[in-house]
């Protein structure tokens, strides 16, 4: 604090007033009472690091960029080195720290797969004859309605297109009224901005069965239910609980991982959008059992409409005595704090998360230790998506047995799958554990032309073949098919598919999201995309020296990298060299 | 304080306080090794608050810096204590079983209420009010000084004010509480403990007490003087007499590092003979009949140091002094045995256990053990004694194992005895910097892009005498004038000037200090002298800054700084 320095770049009026709105000057890290009374010091700048990626969004929405003058005041009423600042507004898609020569709105348009299959080339085209300012964007989580859009306003609210479109109209899944949904039982039928609506509907009935459960039984209940993540790494929910339950003192956390950004996906979105009070009756359930009063949902900056239900949500529990000191009468405090991304693939990552909502650089970090002794601020945290926690409240009410009476033995109860690409109706489904790949197609209609393969979990996921629509999708049955069920993607690719630019598209995607930090995964990345490039461009089949190299980087990545992006960077390229989709031209 | 002179707790203490109150010391610089244990503890969650008339780069840490007027610290401390009694946070149990003369603290401190202490000391009474509770509701607290607190005419007093607050909460004598006075060198605790203190023997035993002398006598195999040498500052005033005119110098640089200097080298002129022993030439040694060049302790010499939180540690030598440089202890043997006397063994073993026979607190401190711990911490009474993390564990025992009661002290609020005046309108008080060494004798030869050598100005006080930055400028006391280049600092308040005693050769600082002495400490009033500062020329090129270099200056002043 006493050495930071800062070049000669002032803030402007109206970059101070950005920045103020979050952090005023009396609650700066240093504040001058007067000529002989300072008031600084490390835990007060400690307190308020955690508000740098708020300034910063702050200061790209009102300025439309964050200049050196902007970023010079940021670092000083926060007391954070200048030089960290601008490592952290340099991390982020979402903020710009050069001058875009403009202060007009941004529309970032999706490129990746799906969206380039439903024309985001031609959409992005089209949109900049009209003059808009156009980013070519990864993955908007807006894949059942390809091409995807998200406008960054400057001084205007940011907003999605296609939700604008659809304002005012109930949505409606492509499920809409089968009884046996869980999850999505209430997506579309319940008012989202509204807390009766949501009681009308069960809404609350888990968080008083909990209270009068007490912490162990429900955690007990979640461990019987074998719920286990939804977020990709399908850890068992009831053990994460625990351990965070049995660590000792006041301060722990509960995190809703609203982060998705795999691209193919967006059931959190769904659920965040239309039914908001069940990830933050969830949530409130999660921090009452783990004894965790701080919860914290991280979500996507692309996500407006999911920001503003569940800030509404919130807002609405908060006054109905379901949030604060005092949760229902439970005598245990518990609230939720609401933290934006601003464009990072590798903050779903849970601890890159973390890393994130502290104000730094959204890099993961190494495990050991595990959230669960040193999460957010290296305190025990329970990490979760929303769509795990929302099956707490059904496991909750209905008991384990209930909650097993679908699904397999090992993998028990429903799964959300975001269904996308060549498929009759794209969009979210909720199906037991054990459904095959091809009935779960089926209910979407089947696919569209003749089905080529299905990319199952994402670019960090694996491509399957035709032959796999047998398959049940279980955790244990794609695993044992060397498939992954990730975070529920499923996107159909017929034969009229250029799988090349697929898989070069996949492979530029890790390389702009590799966060750098190992580097195998770094390097790795890059070098992947120029061979598949170089692949491309010759028009002829994988030679065994590239096929080499893909391999030999694949497996430094696997061995060398601290966290799944590294980890998962090949497969998708591997898989599609395996089943023959790419490498074998002429 | 209560006997033994050392700070009562250990590094690691700092490191798991929860309140810290930094009071009179600019750390970050002038201890900046302990300065990083200060840090752990701020990173372990300790709040510290800072007391300093300038608002250091030690304050820039502070949870709450408070810059009271120089030499107000009883006034506030008296404040302080009177807010703790009033708010029901004194220890009462702890005051009734271990401490005695509260009442009349108690009723020495009540005129001291926080707006009369505002009035005095420059701050907002809230400051006087949120510092009592934060200190005596503090689970473990520590009190850390330096020479803000030493360097005045009242210093005993002011560290007895201190003392007062840690016997009001019971904040000493346990782990993680207690009062810490820095030592600026890495054995100046060392050098008290060894008896380089007017009155006093090894081991803190009194001269003028003939049990403790008849121990000395006995083992010495002579007879020794019962009467207390003199301190520094009456050898200067012995000298100014005719009294003393023999002057044997070892390691001090008294012809810079003097309040008043122009007074202290004319005593120096006048000695009959002036010997000074030092690994540099200094300025005083300049001056010197003879001059013998000496080993240095670190990696020239074998023998041991001991840190501030009393612990004694060996050093080794590695290399040979070089030239005619010769180690202390056989420069000392050789002229006590030309003066027809042995003084022992010159082996450093040898004169350690020697030390160890006659202080009770290192007795149990073999080199052996030195080498396997690492260091101990004194009082270390056996050899199998651990050492002790922190002194005054007796206050909380139930017998206070036989002893008597720690006194409260009751103190008035003086103020500097040299007050300002029209003629005089400006305090100047003195300090360090990080980058140089006291009188800059071993850290005048290294360059520094930090280093500067002039007088840090408010920059309003600025203004209103029409002094702009890097101008040439001359500081008057009444006791002389010294031309310096000036630096506008908002770290210090309107009427505050400040500057630095590291660069005597250049701005002969002391010339301006204020000789006004305590008489209980024999310390000077550096840290307060009135003063007149004047514009002599505008900012001088490049080429005539001195060791205030313009383009470093420049370099390092560049945009702006916060805290």
């Amino acid at each position: 604090m006493a050495d930071l320095h800062f070049g000669a770049d002032q803030p402007t009026a109206a970059e101070w007033a950005a920045i103020d709105t979050i952090v005023p000057e009396s609650d700066a890290a240093t504040v001058t009472e007067t000529e002989r009374l300072v008031r600084g010091g490390r835990s007060r700048r400690q307190g308020l690091r955690h508000q740098l990626l708020p300034v910063l969004h702050s200061l790209q929405h009102e300025i439309g960029w964050i200049s050196p003058g902007g970023l010079n005041g940021a670092a000083q009423r926060l007391g954070v080195p200048p030089a960290d600042a601008y490592g952290v507004a340099t991390f982020y898609e979402l903020l710009r720290t050069t001058d875009p020569g403009h202060r007009d709105d941004v529309v970032h348009v999706c490129v990746d797969p799906v969206c380039a299959l439903a024309g985001s080339d031609e959409l992005r085209a089209s949109l900049e004859a009209e003059g808009a300012r156009v980013h070519a964007s990864p993955c908007l989580g807006q894949c059942e309605r390809a091409p995807a859009q998200f406008i960054q306003g400057v001084r205007r609210p940011d907003r999605v297109p296609a939700d604008n479109a659809t304002d005012g109209e109930p949505f409606r899944l492509p499920q809409a009224g089968d009884p046996t949904l869980r999850v999505l039982r209430r997506v579309g039928v319940v008012d989202p901005t509204s807390l009766d609506s949501y009681r009308e509907h069960g809404g609350y009935e888990a968080l008083a069965a909990a209270i009068d459960m007490g912490p162990d039984a429900v955690i007990a209940a979640v461990s019987d239910s074998g719920l286990s993540g939804r977020g990709g790494a399908a850890f068992p929910t009831g053990v994460k609980w625990r351990a965070v339950a049995d660590e000792f003192g006041p301060d722990k956390h509960v995190v809703a991982n609203c982060d998705e950004s795999e691209p193919g996906t967006f059931k959190d979105r769904i659920v965040c959008e239309h039914d908001p009070f069940s990830v933050i009756e969830s949530m409130t359930i999660a921090g009452l059992a783990v004894g965790a009063p701080h919860g914290w949902i991280y979500i996507r900056g692309e996500y407006p409409r999911a920001t503003a239900h569940l800030e509404g949500a919130i807002a609405q529990a908060r006054a109905a005595g379901l949030l604060g000191d005092d949760v229902a009468g439970s005598g245990q405090g518990f609230d939720i704090e609401l933290r934006r991304g601003a464009g990072a693939y590798i903050c779903g990552e849970e601890t890159a998360l973390f890393n994130s909502i502290e104000g730094f650089r959204g890099e993961p970090r190494n495990k050991p230790p595990f959230p669960t002794t040193h999460g957010l601020f290296s305190q025990p945290t329970a990490i979760n998506n929303p769509e795990t926690l929302v099956n707490v409240l059904d496991i909750v009410i209905d008991g384990p047995a209930a909650y097993r009476s679908v699904g397999t033995e090992r993998s028990p109860g429903t799964r959300l799958f975001c269904l996308s690409g060549r498929v009759a109706v794209p969009g979210l489904y909720e199906v037991p554990f054990g459904t095959t790949l091809g009935g779960l197609l089926d209910l979407a209609g089947g696919p569209v032309g003749s089905l080529a393969a299905v990319l199952l979990g994402g670019a960090a996921g694996v491509f399957v073949g035709p032959d796999a629509l047998d398959m049940p999708l279980t955790l244990e049955d794609a695993r044992e098919a060397g498939a992954t069920l990730g975070s529920g993607v499923v996107t159909v690719f017929d034969d009229t598919v250029d799988f090349e630019s697929v898989v070069v598209r996949i492979a530029e995607f890790f390389r702009d999201e590799s966060c750098g930090q190992c580097v195998p995964c770094r390097v790795g990345t890059q070098r992947q995309h120029e061979v598949l490039v170089e692949l491309q461009g010759s028009g002829g089949p994988l030679t065994e020296q590239r096929a080499e190299l893909i391999d030999d980087m694949a497996v430094a990545m696997v061995d060398a990298s601290i966290c799944g992006l590294g980890h998962t960077a090949a497969s998708a390229v591997r898989s599609a060299l395996a089943l023959g989709l790419i490498g074998n031209s002429p | 304080m209560f006997g033994a002179g050392g700070g009562t707790s250990s590094y690691k203490e700092i490191e798991e306080t929860d309140v810290i109150l930094l009071w009179g010391s600019n750390a970050r610089e002038a201890h900046p090794i302990f300065f990083h244990h200060l840090l752990k503890g701020l990173d372990n969650g300790a709040r510290m608050y800072c007391v300093d008339p300038r608002y250091t780069s030690s304050a820039r840490f502070a949870d709450l810096w408070v810059g009271i007027d120089v030499g107000t610290d009883i006034a506030l401390a008296n404040g302080i204590g009177r807010e703790i009694i009033h708010a029901g946070l004194a220890n009462q149990e702890f005051i009734a079983h271990a401490t005695e003369g509260f009442d009349a603290y108690a009723a020495s401190v009540e005129p001291f209420t926080p707006d009369r202490v505002a009035d005095i000391c420059g701050i907002p009474a809230e400051a006087v009010v949120e510092m009592a509770h934060a200190y005596a509701t503090a689970d473990k607290a520590q009190i850390l000084w330096t020479l803000g607190i030493t360097e005045h005419h009242n210093a005993v007093d002011n560290v007895l004010s201190l003392c007062n607050l840690s016997l009001l909460t019971g904040h000493v004598g346990r782990w993680g509480s207690g009062l810490v006075p820095l030592r600026g060198q890495n054995n100046v605790q060392g050098g008290g403990d060894m008896g380089a203190i007017p009155g006093r023997f090894p081991g803190f035993a009194s001269v003028d007490d003939p049990d403790h002398r008849a121990r000395f006598e006995a083992a010495y195999g002579r007879s020794l003087n019962p009467e207390p040498g003199l301190h520094l500052t009456l050898m200067f005033e012995a000298m100014e007499r005719g009294d003393l005119r023999a002057l044997y110098v070892i390691g001090e640089n008294p012809a810079d590092s003097e309040a008043d200097a122009h007074h202290a080298r004319a005593q120096l002129e006048n000695l009959d003979i002036l010997v000074v022993q030092d690994i540099l030439m200094t300025r005083t040694a300049e001056m010197a009949d003879v001059v013998l060049p000496a080993s240095v302790a670190w990696a020239e010499s074998d023998g041991t140091v001991t840190s501030s939180e009393r612990r004694v540690q060996r050093v080794r030598a590695a290399v040979s002094p070089p030239g005619q440089a010769r180690h202390d202890i056989d420069i000392l043997c050789d002229m006590a045995e030309a003066m027809g006397s042995g003084l022992g063994p010159r082996d450093p073993e040898a004169a350690w256990d020697e030390l160890r026979s006659l202080s009770a607190m290192h007795t149990g401190m073999s080199w052996e053990r030195l080498e396997a711990a690492g260091g101990i911490q004194w009082p270390c009474p056996e050899e199998d004694h651990p050492g002790s993390a922190f002194l005054h564990g007796w206050l909380w025992a139930d017998d206070r194992e036989g002893r008597d009661p720690a006194p409260f002290s009751v103190l008035e609020h003086e103020g500097p005895t040299e007050e300002l005046s029209d003629d005089f309108p400006l305090r100047l008080t003195t300090g360090r910097a990080l980058d140089s060494y006291n009188t800059g004798v071993q850290s005048g030869q290294y360059d520094s892009p930090l280093r500067f050598a002039g007088l840090d100005m408010n920059p309003a006080d600025a203004a209103s005498l029409g002094i702009a930055d890097g101008d040439r400028v001359r500081v008057c006391s009444p006791r002389g004038s010294v031309e310096m280049n000036a630096r506008l600092a908002s770290s210090l308040p309107s009427g505050l000037a400040f500057t630095t005693l590291h660069h005597p050769e250049l701005i002969d600082v002391n010339v301006l200090t204020n000789p006004d002495w305590d008489p209980k400490s024999g310390t000077a009033e550096f840290k307060a002298a009135a003063v007149r500062v004047e514009r002599v020329a505008a900012a001088p090129d490049s080429e005539a800054g001195g060791n205030g270099d313009r383009t470093r200056q420049a370099a390092t002043t560049a945009g702006t700084s916060v805290g």
